[in-house]
């Protein structure tokens, strides 16, 4: 009996010597591919969540979408229009070699010089005017008016490690030689379209990360990215396809992950056309004048929607009915906005006091491909609207055509998701008044314009107090949507799929960071 | 035989040149790379700079002709997503896709054509009536359908078999190849499979019918007559005239494979062309669009040829001529 006894407590111990290492390894499914590994040639989310493992910035920004310290341990307006930032000190790179003033710089001057960008990161950089190193660990960033979300701009901007990217091709990132960060995982290998290695970096300043090597497999359709979790292939997939949900919380071997995300949906209404391309009588024919442009027609497509319904049976639950531009916890989201309530009769009511007792025709235009159910939700809004007398008909296009059209300013009536950190950055693309000088209302497809929202966007914008900034930023949102600038529907859900024993904190920006997996 | 060739040459030309221009503006036609690449906070300055690097500012005739320049000098372009030499990722990611269409051909050929040989000699035989009925249904089932029964099946039920993905490749010359290691095998077995079911029913009707074609011929029955063991009869003299066929069919099907892998990448998330394909059209990435196509094009031209010279081999009252 002893001898069996040693004979299990070795077989335990060999045991306890091959888990550890065995489950320190994660695999996750992406849903989207990685395009390149320079952290500075195009602005797109998938090469974001892949960057943040490399490469960190000055700030960062937690699960709920607040800022935090970052390479940065503290900044402060030091007057209205120069921010300084102290870095953190004995930092780290994938080589050895220390972070400093200097690599702040050359990052922040770097997406400048990426002249064939698709997507560059330049928005983020452009309101510095000067930087200035003040020391060794201080930089000191101008701007040329008052400008309060320099630190959220500059966590768009990954610091790279500037001996290691200077003269650096894309080439040389996607071979891995100029990825030198230093965030808490290092690379391992790329193979494009297929997956990428990484593993962990043991000189890490922050938390060290639970998993020794992290795969991400590029999955981009849904049926194999669920199938490689159901049969184990991976231990975690992000964006699980809406008709799996259900399937995936009734199978005890997987947990479900899901939260409220950053992504509004909402309508964009014609507001500027006096005959809106499609917008007609019931006959077909054209109307005198634009209807959209009447704040009351507006608000009886605002009260026309069920939200509640649509949440719950178009969406199967994955959404919570919206009243804001951006989501719950975010800064500018003001609580006294609440949903809009179903109320057919009074939406019939204000159509009538319009000057449409009688209604007229509308096409409702969305993307097929993009968020949750997208279509069935167009088609959904169409059928609410026909009930109080706008006859509506539904064209939705996939992504690739539909976001040119809408931009162009082709449709009357228009879906657009958008998620934002912060209010009056979504307000001044969205509802700001278009003027291509000072970049506003750059998706402001309706070209909804009041001077009153516009002060109060820039208001907020160059107000370097938080607290200041946080309040100018509801009252804008409040002055847009009582003007029903755009209709808001619903925040959208992001969902994770994960192999039981693995926890998962969700984040509201949607993003996949290996770190917030961990063996339970 | 050299006229031939240079005739086969223009016209390959001339296919690649309508090709790309009918790519281009179909690419144009759709919308606007920049509507889904550009940074949703970019303003209308940053956007028109963004258009001006890339040269999308110019009409697509402009566009175009630009190509066209840059083309003679070998230079197909960069991909507006991936910024790097789009004919490097396309090439990059081709021999996944050759590796998979070869396997599923192979797979064809070794069984379509003995099956198929076997239907053709013992039509009443019942295991020749299974064989043939089990071929109309992998005539029927759509490709992307099976492979996620596979998947199902052998992936999450059986946990036979991975998912999808190429899994380890091992470098042959250079090129990584997945026929190397176990792991690869492994992994190159169910998308080869669903890609081979077709054409393996395909191959093994055409098989079927060729040989009972054959079987009434007078040669047959003049060996028979002269007491030929029945084997050598199906193996050499039989065998010999159906190959005709089977070689033209497979080296067109072959070119098909590859175009139809499309499907097959994506349900397998195996890294090939195809998949690139996709994704290029979804992001509306053109360089890579128009690189793929005259790559893929130039294969077909290249097939077709190689079936051609084969055929005169097999056959020798085959003669290649340019007819006037």
């Amino acid at each position: 009996m002893p001898r069996f006894h040693h004979a299990l407590t070795a077989l335990t111990l060999a045991f306890a010597a091959i888990l550890p290492a065995h489950a320190a390894d994660l695999r996750i499914g992406l849903a989207a591919d990685v395009s390149s590994l320079d952290p500075h040639f195009v602005n797109i989310a998938p090469n974001i969540a892949l960057s943040s493992h490399l490469f960190e910035s000055l700030t960062s920004i937690d699960p709920n979408g607040k800022l935090q310290p970052g390479l940065a341990t503290s900044w402060k307006a030091v007057d209205p229009t120069t921010w300084e930032f102290k870095l953190r000190r004995g930092v780290k790179f994938h080589d050895g070699s220390e972070l400093t003033a200097d690599d702040v710089i050359f990052s922040l001057d770097r997406p400048a010089t990426l002249t064939n960008s698709p997507g560059p990161f330049t928005s983020y950089t452009k309101p510095i005017v000067a930087k200035q190193v003040v020391d060794r660990y201080t930089v000191r960033l101008k701007t040329a008016t008052p400008y309060g979300p320099l630190p959220l701009d500059v966590n768009s901007i990954f610091i790279v490690s500037k001996k290691a990217a200077q003269n650096a091709t894309p080439e040389d990132f996607n071979s891995g030689k100029a990825l030198i960060g230093t965030g808490p995982f290092k690379f391992a290998s790329f193979k494009r379209g297929e997956a990428i290695e990484l593993v962990r970096n043991p000189q890490y300043w922050g938390e060290k990360p639970a998993w020794d090597k992290v795969t991400f497999r590029i999955l981009t359709s849904d049926a194999p990215r669920l199938a490689a979790l159901l049969a184990g292939d991976v231990d975690a997939i992000e964006n699980v396809p809406t008709a799996d949900i259900a399937r995936l919380k009734a199978n005890p071997k997987f947990v479900l992950a899901q939260r409220a995300s950053w992504r509004t949906l909402f309508w964009q209404l014609d507001q500027w056309r006096d005959n809106s391309p499609y917008v007609t009588d019931k006959a077909g024919k054209p109307l005198a004048r634009n209807p959209l442009k009447d704040v009351r027609v507006r608000q009886a497509i605002s009260k026309a929607i069920n939200r509640d319904a649509l949440v719950e049976r178009t969406l199967e639950g994955l959404a919570i009915p919206a009243g804001n531009i951006v989501s719950p916890g975010i800064l500018g989201n003001a609580k006294a906005l609440k949903p809009e309530a179903y109320d057919p009769e009074g939406a019939k009511k204000l159509l009538a006091a319009a000057g449409y007792p009688d209604g007229f025709a509308l096409t409702l235009h969305g993307p097929n491909n993009r968020y949750i159910n997208d279509e069935q939700v167009v088609q959904t809004v169409a059928q609410l609207l026909t009930r109080v007398g706008i006859q509506a008909r539904v064209e939705t296009l996939p992504l690739s055509a539909y976001f040119g059209k809408a931009r162009a300013g082709d449709y009357s009536v228009a879906l657009l998701g958008w998620g934002s950190l912060a209010g009056d950055f979504a307000l001044r693309s969205l509802v700001g008044t278009p003027n291509p000088d000072t970049g506003w209302g750059s998706w402001n497809w309706g070209r909804y314009s009041n001077p009153k929202v516009d002060q109060l966007v820039a208001a907020s914008l160059a107000s370097v107090e938080p607290q200041e900034r946080e309040k100018l930023a509801e009252q804008a949102a409040t002055q847009a949507l009582k003007d029903y600038a755009v209709i808001p529907l619903y925040h959208q859900y992001a969902s994770w799929g994960l192999k039981k024993g693995i926890k998962f904190t969700p984040r509201v920006d949607e993003f996949s960071f290996a770190w917030q997996f961990k063996p339970e | 035989m050299s006229g031939f060739m240079i005739r086969r040459l223009i016209q390959a030309l001339l296919v690649l040149l309508t090709m790309s221009a009918l790519v281009f503006v179909a690419v144009f036609a759709i919308g606007d790379p920049l509507a889904l690449l550009v940074d949703p906070q970019a303003d209308q300055h940053d956007i028109a700079r963004v258009r001006r690097g890339l040269g999308l500012d110019q009409p697509w005739w402009v566009q175009y002709a630009r190509f066209l320049g840059a083309l003679v000098h070998g230079d197909l372009g960069r991909s507006f997503v991936h910024g790097e030499p789009a004919i490097r990722l396309v090439l990059e990611r081709m021999p996944a896709t050759l590796e998979l269409a070869v396997a599923a051909l192979l797979i064809a050929l070794l069984v379509g054509v003995p099956l198929g040989l076997w239907v053709g000699l013992q039509p009443r035989s019942w295991s020749a009536r299974l064989i043939d009925a089990l071929s109309l249904l992998g005539f029927s089932l759509p490709t992307f359908w099976v492979g996620m029964m596979f998947i199902m099946l052998f992936g999450v039920w059986l946990g036979w078999l991975p998912t999808g993905g190429r899994g380890e490749t091992t470098l042959w010359l250079g090129i990584p190849l997945s026929i190397g290691s176990l792991d690869g095998w492994r992994h190159l077995l169910l998308p080869a499979l669903t890609l081979a079911l077709f054409k393996c029913s395909l191959l093994l009707r055409l098989t079927a019918s060729a040989t009972r074609e054959a079987l009434r011929q007078d040669y047959v029955r003049f060996a028979r007559a002269r007491g030929l063991h029945p084997a050598r009869i199906v193996f050499v003299h039989v065998f010999k005239n159906i190959l005709i066929p089977i070689v033209t069919v497979s080296g067109l099907e072959f070119g098909s494979l590859i175009a139809f892998a499309v499907v097959t990448e994506t349900v397998f998330a195996w890294p090939g062309m195809g998949k690139l394909l996709i994704e290029a059209i979804g992001q509306l990435d053109r360089p890579v669009v128009v690189a793929y196509l005259l790559v893929t094009v130039t294969l077909f031209v290249t097939i077709n040829l190689a079936v051609d010279l084969l055929y005169a081999l097999l056959d020798p009252r085959v003669r290649l001529r340019s007819r006037s």
